[in-house]
């Protein structure tokens, strides 16, 4: 078995992530480390990781997803996980994962709604704080 | 798809891509059985974690995949057995958010509440042997 390297893609101010294939645990904290450098080297200001193939997501996995989250908000960029599937969902309530600070959307689609939102709010916010501070 | 029937698989684990050995394998077997596609990612999922927690504490063991048959019904067992340090107090493990690795305390009390049967036995010293079942619906 080779180890699987889960692409990342940069689309406009988004780094998209797709994990396509069931990985080991190795592979899971390679991609959050790569997911953080990108983060630095491309200023990305949000990460998209797209789960839909995933068919199961357990406590490992589910850590890093949170991981993921809330590390990129310390480096002032937003995740949004999407596609979870019912039977995945399910299951990870039942396991008593919350998937703690990790925003959820539908599909890709959904989650670049969400992230472009959010980005607007941020960008409008700063330009009122730099009115604020500006000089009369 | 190999021409012999199906008796179960078994599996030793001793790195972490055996976990996903592991996991693809308990995939195989709860598909071909029939199970549900939510009781397909239960399963995956318990073993999972119970695969893990053999690569955690005891480094290496053996997962046994066998479709069983009892009163009628037809399961999915699961075995996962190592010759680790054992576990001293079952019932502080079996607690949910208690662990001595630095996971998050959900393998033991979390897989458990994902199968039907569960049974552990764990001797200090000499191992651990933890089985899952899962019936077919």
């Amino acid at each position: 078995m080779t180890a699987l390297k889960v692409p990342i893609l940069k689309v406009g101010e988004v780094l998209l992530v797709s994990i396509q294939a069931d990985i080991d645990d190795r592979a899971v904290l390679e991609l959050q480390h790569r997911v953080l450098e990108q983060i630095e080297q491309t200023n990305a200001r949000s990460v998209l990781i797209d789960i839909s193939l995933l068919e199961m997501v357990d406590s490992f996995t589910g850590r890093m997803l949170s991981d993921i989250a809330s590390m990129a908000s310390i480096m002032d960029a937003a995740t949004v996980v999407v596609g979870i599937q019912p039977a995945v969902a399910i299951t990870l309530v039942e396991l008593g994962l919350e998937l703690k600070g990790v925003s959820t959307a539908l599909d890709v689609d959904d989650g670049l709604r969400i992230l472009k939102g959010r980005m607007k709010d941020k960008r409008r916010k700063r330009s009122v704080d730099a009115d604020e501070h500006a000089p009369a | 798809m190999s021409m012999r029937q199906h008796e179960g698989d078994r599996i030793e684990v001793s790195d972490n891509e055996d976990i996903v050995r592991v996991r693809a394998a308990v995939k195989e077997a709860a598909a071909r059985m029939g199970f549900s596609k939510v009781d397909q990612v239960r399963l995956v999922t318990a073993a999972s974690e119970l695969a893990r927690n053999i690569r955690l504490y005891a480094s290496r063991g053996t997962v046994e995949v066998n479709p069983v048959r009892s009163a009628g019904r037809s399961g999915l067992r699961i075995n996962f057995e190592d010759a680790g340090p054992g576990i001293a107090d079952l019932e502080l493990a079996m607690t949910d958010g208690y662990t001595t690795s630095r996971g998050m305390g959900k393998g033991l009390p979390g897989s458990r509440r994902l199968v039907d049967d569960f049974r552990i036995e764990s001797e200090v010293g000499k191992g651990t042997l933890v089985t899952i079942i899962k019936w077919l619906r």
